[in-house]
């Protein structure tokens, strides 16, 4: 089906019930029980979910198939992020256009970035980017926001304000972004029982567009072009030996990673019109390559995987405190209640960037291939495990 | 004239910081073929180790004055830090006075363990995996460092003040024979300069001038035959990364008088490190520290009122440009070495 093969259909159709369900697989706890907290079919979170996985699709086709790692992806989305509100304040509060222009914008200034830091690779394109990212992040914050020339508004972050021109702006579209008069925010909720389902017209659209996404990646993954992505990975030095230029390749790939950036970003703005510098920070970027690398770098579904992951528990553990901590210690005698408490206090609420450290050093120690490699090692354990020991033993890996 | 030397002289503290910081990446590097995100992390260990020592040092008892009414009419109590009651008020009072410096003797043998620590446990699984690999384990262990000093010490940056001896400011225009008032420099600016000097110079004597330095520097130009000679240079190495772990550590324990220490303090430094460390050429110990000088010197020029109204924000961006400009026109960096990392 379109031009996939049979595998990667069912996987299409995998994603496509999976982001389509959500709102009913996200929400298995009625309203009001105890385990609410762990709901996480609320609009807010689930267009974070898709909007990282776009990010970390793109980011993918990047570091996945060519091996560059960027760390400088954020300010591809920051930058996203604020062409989509300016479209916002100049023409009117419709998702189209902020999309489209924060994807061009995007794809031109991954194009002059890409350009410089491809000169180089390995660790100093890492370190290029990062220098680019922390550069677009001070020219945002400080540098374009003097009154002279306010083009982000510095630290408030850039937002519409009522004096705005808004030139197609009419009196019958609603006060925020829409899609054709359809409010991003309008959300429609389905009571069952003891259950409650939303379903939030932006997260609808995030969704439709991380599955193009998602086909899109497929068929740049099965392309001869990605097939010329895995050799510059791969082995570099024989490309150049065979007379090829790894150049043009790896630039595309990394305009076409851009171009998923800002494209998660004018989303990121549709969804909520305002753009903060801090979006662009190192920190940003990092985070997306703990994405891809938490869910396994180089695989289709594990960006994704990864950012549902990370943006998922960041939501839960953020919220759990110490009283919630009592009530599941509750069995255990006071002493050892408090204990326990006292143990996992620091991983949880605040500390919840140290849990993710560590989540992320293990990963990156015990498991390179992320959670896709670990599934499917579990996957073969099972299954050598039914068979017996005496076969396994015989199958051998192929040498590198 | 005086303008300019003013400028070269403000350039010159956080031109020592990123010189000690690019220091110990580039012996890092150089030596174990690893890039170290987690090194900022290690400078601002080091500051806070002048915290820990300056709250050491504070520690106290508390006493009931019955001579002494508080505005209350209570007996007023009166805390009396240990040092104080150990070695008499005065003596104690000075012990206080210089936790800064006296935490570099505290920070040396910490910071060595961290780093030997690091090594060992960490980075040495590490050297047969990719580049990529390396720097994505070292930044999950810097925010893992940085998220633990924020637990114990909390977001807020902690005010680590230098010596009442050494505050103030110097009149330096007056001995170079400009006008009186025309150079004015903080002393402990000038202590920070003097103090990396003796760092760096103490780094690089020590490479020339020992044997153990010799058999280093052997080991970074060909690690393979050093190691057929009979000669144990991981051990060596490890040494180093301890080394180099204790000049960032230094570092940052000095820094903290110029700049209250708070958790992320070694991620804005460590950024800015690389592109030190890009510009003066991976690799190349001079490149580091005179780029890191360099860079120092050239951020505190776009600071000026002239600079910045000039091209408002030059002083945030300067530094990202000129390493720009460099790897454009001269990818191996100011005094970067034919064949490291010209791939």
């Amino acid at each position: 089906m379109l031009g996939l093969d049979k595998k990667d259909t069912s996987l299409l159709i995998i994603v496509a019930i999976l982001t389509l369900l959500a709102p009913f697989i996200l929400n298995p706890f009625p309203a009001g029980s105890a385990m609410a907290q762990f709901n996480a079919g609320y609009p807010d979170l689930m267009q974070r979910f898709v909007i990282f996985g776009i990010f970390a699709i793109g980011f993918n086709i990047l570091f996945g198939l060519t091996g560059y790692l960027s760390f400088g992806h954020a300010a591809f989305l920051g930058v996203g992020s604020y062409s989509a509100v300016w479209m916002f304040k100049l023409l009117s509060y419709n998702v189209i256009p902020a999309i489209a222009l924060s994807v061009v914008v995007a794809a031109l200034f991954s194009l002059l970035i890409g350009y410089v830091s491809l000169r180089r690779s390995g660790i100093y394109f890492s370190i290029l980017t990062l220098a680019f990212a922390q550069m677009s992040f001070a020219l945002a914050y400080s540098v374009l926001s003097n009154p002279k020339f306010n083009l982000t508004n510095g630290e408030t972050g850039l937002q519409v304000y009522a004096d705005d021109p808004q030139i197609f702006h009419r009196d019958s579209l609603p006060d925020m972004p829409h899609l054709f008069g359809l409010s991003m925010r309008s959300t429609y909720k389905l009571d069952i029982g003891a259950w409650s389902f939303d379903f939030n017209a932006g997260y609808y659209l995030c969704a439709v567009i991380m599955m193009v996404m998602f086909y899109l990646a497929i068929r740049i993954f099965r392309s001869p072009f990605g097939m010329m992505l895995r050799a510059v990975k791969s082995n570099q030095q024989r490309m150049n030996y065979t007379g090829l230029n790894p150049r043009p390749y790896t630039l595309a790939a990394f305009v076409i990673s851009g171009m998923y950036a800002g494209l998660a970003g004018g989303l990121m703005a549709a969804m909520d019109p305002l753009a903060g510098a801090e979006r662009m920070q190192w920190t940003a970027s990092g985070e997306v390559v703990l994405m891809t690398i938490l869910g396994g770098a180089g695989t289709l579904i594990g960006p994704v995987l990864g950012a549902g992951f990370i943006k998922y528990f960041e939501n839960i553990f953020s919220k759990i405190n110490d009283t919630i901590l009592h009530q599941w210690f509750s069995f255990l005698p006071d002493g050892l209640e408090d204990f326990m408490v006292f143990i996992v206090h620091p991983f949880i609420g605040k500390g919840w960037h140290l849990t993710l450290g560590i989540l992320f050093m293990l990963v990156v120690i015990f498991l390179p291939g992320g959670l896709v490699e670990g599934g499917q090692r579990l996957g073969k354990w099972i299954r050598n495990r039914g068979k017996g020991a005496a076969e396994a033993k015989t199958k051998h890996e192929p040498a590198e | 004239m005086d303008a300019i030397i003013l400028q070269i002289l403000n350039g010159l503290d956080k031109g020592s910081a990123y010189a000690l910081i690019a220091l110990g990446l580039t012996l890092i590097f150089g030596t174990l073929g690893v890039v170290n995100f987690a090194h900022g992390a290690l400078f601002m260990i080091g500051a806070f180790c002048a915290v820990t020592v300056q709250r050491l040092l504070n520690l106290s008892f508390q006493t009931v004055d019955e001579t002494q009414k508080d505005f209350l009419g209570n007996p007023l109590k009166v805390d009396t830090p240990y040092v104080e009651a150990w070695f008499g008020p005065e003596v104690g009072a000075t012990i206080i006075d210089w936790s800064v410096p006296l935490a570099v003797v505290f920070a040396i043998p910490i910071m060595l363990a961290v780093g030997y620590a690091m090594e060992r446990g960490l980075i040495k699984h590490f050297y047969k995996r990719p580049h990529a690999d390396q720097i994505l384990v070292t930044f999950g262990l810097a925010i893992v460092l940085q998220e633990i000093i924020k637990y114990f010490f909390g977001a807020n940056p902690i005010q680590t003040p230098e010596p009442s001896a050494l505050k103030g400011s110097l009149d330096i225009g007056l001995m170079l024979g400009f006008d009186p008032n025309a150079i004015i420099y903080p002393i402990w600016r000038l202590v920070y300069f003097a103090f990396s000097v003796v760092i760096i110079g103490g780094v690089f004597a020590f490479l020339q001038f020992t044997t153990f330095g010799m058999v280093v520097r052997a080991g970074m130009a060909d690690r393979e035959t050093v190691g057929l000679l009979g000669i144990n240079i991981d051990k060596r190495f490890t040494i180093m990364f301890g080394i180099a772990a204790g000049v960032a550590g230094l570092a940052g324990v000095m820094y903290g008088p110029l700049n209250p220490p708070n958790y992320h303090m070694g991620m804005d430094f460590l950024v800015l490190s690389f592109v030190v460390v890009v510009v003066g050429g991976m690799g190349s110990l001079p490149g580091a520290v005179a780029a890191g000088f360099l860079l120092g010197i050239l951020e505190s020029f776009a600071s000026t009122t002239w600079a910045t109204t000039t091209i408002p924000g030059i002083n945030q961006i300067i530094i990202y440009l000129v390493a720009i400009i460099i790897l454009l026109t001269r990818p191996r960096g100011l005094l970067g070495r034919k064949g490291v990392m010209e791939d």
